[in-house]
């Protein structure tokens, strides 16, 4: 058992989830608590205990299913389970779809049990008819390294999910009369039930697979990078959502950065600490406390490329910045993809984030004449209409990839803001290396900024604020 | 109760009406049994405090909690010097040497128990909840830490004041900033999602008397669908709660689309929620 969980976190951490000495040592402890021959029981216990982060539990319950999959079995067709992961059989001996042949099979048959299984919510039955899908429709072939989405999608095709939605969702109403909205009550419901079948399946999959090609083998196939490490620029939808739900801490964090300030003595006399700091002394009150003075709270400017190239990743710094927009005294945000259009209000209390982005590319004015990004007149529109309202406590952080379709890049303009301003911060979604190849012309800007960052993951966000340190706030002079 | 088995946790959680599921009951048991605290966290209203209190309940423990805020600092988590009685103190003993007094006065008379110091050095074992941990400065997180891993605090002027009895400590956080990796390693994690419809409508007839089994489940299912849509803030347990004692004191015995569209109110709390859930479910606009 040491030796499996001694693996199982191996895998964890080159999945990326941190898991300290200490985290090993717990679970160690905690795993002979519990009865490990209960499954639920030994996969919360390692959960608590090893994973703290939320955004990892998905990492966690790959490799879980991968690590300890050895589930037995049940008695009424032990031989069917053996057959097509024996050794002798050869792959290339084997048609893939062989098992059709079979006379015994019938898909009917098993459409019919397990939309029975579905309506009676009969979770063994369908674990059943979960096992007998892989087993007839996934056509699995030994030793071929293939993750099991392949598999996965070959045996949900031939079930034909649409259609067993459709029956289910049938067979459900009967011959009541549903209203649109208890309707739509029981399409959910359904749903949520073949989403189940579907993860049985999936799971059953991966059984299949670590019996075939063993542990590490298939969980070396199934590693998907953590949520923070996704590449923004290229994250899919569900990703995203992922993220989503990731920065709201970061948000509270990067204000606390950008108000940070040094330490000085402006605040009111606080008579209960002084008092109590003079027991110190006697009595006499020779070392006066003051209260904390008001956490100041900094103007930030987002100045945020929205032209094609770009649409993932202004999308989420936008709503990065939005979402943090309870910590700031101002905000306002620009967008631009050729000339540049104050986009603050789309954003205003109460609004719905995915519609105002909607609005933003259909209602502000960001294209000036081709739609194509272009840095110098976007800066330099951005500094004739709005230069005069920065101040030296407005950050400036602009998000883009400079990449200006080999038009000048203007960048003195650039130089004027970073004067005016108390810190202009450019976050450059691509990776480093390729700044300044093709049409990026980000030295150019680089010049003129406090700060400038690759950002290409949540991570490098992460670092970004955990590390951001300001110049020192109103009234500094800027070099 | 005893911590035997999580099934025994389980069973005495839900005979006073916390329903727990399987990590649930299986992470207090961990707890119980490795004497660690537990990192509770999830959206608002699935419980986290319910759960510390339905743990003292079930034990029969007292609870002693600290709400945690911003600008919380030692004085008020851990412990304070009594200055008053301190210099009361000093001025009624001016014949004495200085020495003996200020010997005396640093002593544990004079010492104000704050809720931690009160939780590890209470003679009877006591759940301790330190509520939304997330939001004191990760600077004061530290504070926490030697508490968490050795149930003990360190005064300066005393010493180190060890737990008369190990207490059960529950920390909740509602994740609106990441925790510091210190903390968290001390702590046994514990996540709590939206529950699915039938722990919901559980969780429904426990708490609701009077609910019926198939209003039970309505609600259960309208909760579902309103927390797929993109919201800004989704109902939680709580609200559902509410929202099925409403029905019951409007006697309504079956919900449509006009009974969801005068409650709404109950379930969500943003404007603009109300008119995303009314436009997506009703058809209509939110009266």
């Amino acid at each position: 058992m040491v030796g499996v969980i001694t693996g199982f976190i191996d895998e964890l951490r080159e999945a990326g989830v941190p898991v300290s000495m200490v985290e090993t040592i717990d679970a160690m402890q905690a795993v002979e608590a519990v009865d490990v021959g209960e499954r639920v029981a030994l996969r919360e216990t390692l959960r608590a205990t090893l994973v703290k982060n939320q955004r990892h539990e998905r990492a966690f319950d790959t490799a879980f299913d991968i690590y300890f999959s050895t589930v037995p079995p049940p008695p009424s067709q032990p031989d069917e389970t053996e057959d097509p992961l024996s050794p002798d059989d050869l792959p290339q001996s084997l048609p893939a779809d062989r098992d059709f042949d079979q006379p015994e099979f019938s898909l009917d048959q098993l459409l019919e049990s397990l939309l029975e299984a579905l309506a009676g919510l009969d979770s063994d039955a369908m674990r059943r008819g979960a096992r007998e899908a892989v087993e007839q429709l996934a056509g699995m072939e030994p030793g071929r390294p293939v993750g099991g989405t392949y598999y996965l999608y070959r045996t949900l095709r031939r079930l034909d999910l649409a259609e067993l939605e459709a029956q289910l969702i049938e067979a459900m109403i009967g011959d009541q009369d549903l209203t649109d909205f208890e309707r739509r009550l029981l399409e959910e419901d359904v749903q949520a039930r073949l989403e189940a079948l579907r993860e049985e399946i999936q799971e059953e999959i991966r059984r299949r697979l670590v019996a075939d090609r063993g542990r590490e083998a298939v969980a070396r196939t199934l590693r998907r990078p953590l949520v923070e490490d996704v590449d923004l620029m290229h994250a899919t939808s569900n990703e995203l959502a992922d993220m989503e739900a990731a920065i709201g801490p970061l948000t509270r964090k990067l204000a606390a950065r950008l108000a940070r300030r040094r330490k000085r003595r402006t605040g009111r006399l606080d008579f209960r600490r002084t008092v109590r700091r003079s027991l110190a002394t006697g009595g006499v009150p020779a070392d006066p406390q003051f209260r904390h003075p008001r956490p100041h709270r900094p103007e930030v400017w987002l100045l945020c490329d929205i032209s094609g190239s770009m649409a993932t990743f202004s999308r989420f710094t936008l709503q990065f910045t939005h979402a943090m927009s309870t910590h700031f005294s101002k905000l306002r945000s620009f967008a631009f993809v050729d000339t540049v259009d104050e986009v603050t209000d789309f954003f205003g209390p109460g609004i719905d984030f995915g519609s105002a982005v909607g609005r933003i590319t259909t209602e502000a004015e960001v294209v000036w004449l081709d739609g194509h990004s272009d840095y110098g007149n976007s800066l330099e529109t951005f500094y004739a209409r709005y230069g005069s309202q920065l101040t030296p406590r407005t950050t400036v952080l602009i998000t883009g990839d400079a990449r200006n379709n080999y038009r000048p890049p203007r960048d003195a303009v650039l130089d004027d803001v970073a004067k005016a301003a108390r810190a202009v911060i450019w976050l450059n979604p691509e990776p480093h290396t390729y700044w300044d190849t093709g049409d990026s012309t980000m030295s150019h800007y680089a010049k003129h900024c406090t700060s400038v960052h690759e950002v290409r993951t949540l991570r490098q966000l992460e670092e970004f604020v955990e590390n951001l340190t300001l110049p020192a706030g109103i009234g500094s002079q800027k070099g | 109760m005893d911590f035997e088995s999580p099934a025994g946790i389980a069973e005495a959680l839900t005979g006073v009406g916390y329903l727990p599921d399987h990590r649930i009951s299986q992470v207090v048991f961990l707890a119980a049994q490795l004497g660690k605290p537990v990192l509770v966290e999830g959206p608002a209203g699935v419980g986290k405090t319910e759960l510390a209190k339905s743990v003292a309940k079930v034990t029969g423990r007292d609870l002693i909690r600290l709400q945690c805020y911003e600008g919380l600092d030692e004085a008020k988590a851990l412990y304070e010097w009594n200055y008053k009685k301190q210099l009361l103190r000093i001025q009624a003993d001016v014949d004495h040497d200085w020495d003996e007094i200020s010997h005396d006065i640093f002593s544990e008379d004079f010492l104000l128990e704050r809720p931690l110091l009160e939780a590890i050095r209470a003679d009877e074992p006591v759940v301790l909840l330190i509520d939304e941990v997330d939001r004191v400065e990760v600077e004061t997180e530290a504070l926490l830490l030697e508490i968490l891993s050795d149930f003990q605090v360190s005064i300066p002027e005393l010493g180190t004041m060890s737990a008369h009895s190990q207490p059960l400590v529950f920390l909740t956080s509602n994740n609106t900033r990441e925790l510091s990796e210190a903390l968290k390693r001390r702590c046994l994690f514990l996540h709590i999602d939206y529950p699915d419809p039938e722990r919901e409508t559980e969780i429904l007839s426990a708490r609701v008397p009077g609910l019926s089994d198939h209003l039970a489940e309505q609600v259960a299912k309208v909760a579902r669908s309103i927390r797929s849509l993109d919201l800004k803030k989704s109902p939680s347990v709580s609200e559902t709660i509410d929202w099925a004692r409403t029905l019951i004191a409007l006697s309504v015995e079956d919900v449509d689309e006009e009974i969801l569209g005068d409650t709404l109110h109950v379930l969500l709390k943003y404007q603009t929620d109300i008119e995303k859930a009314a436009k997506e479910l009703t058809n209509t606009p939110a009266s």
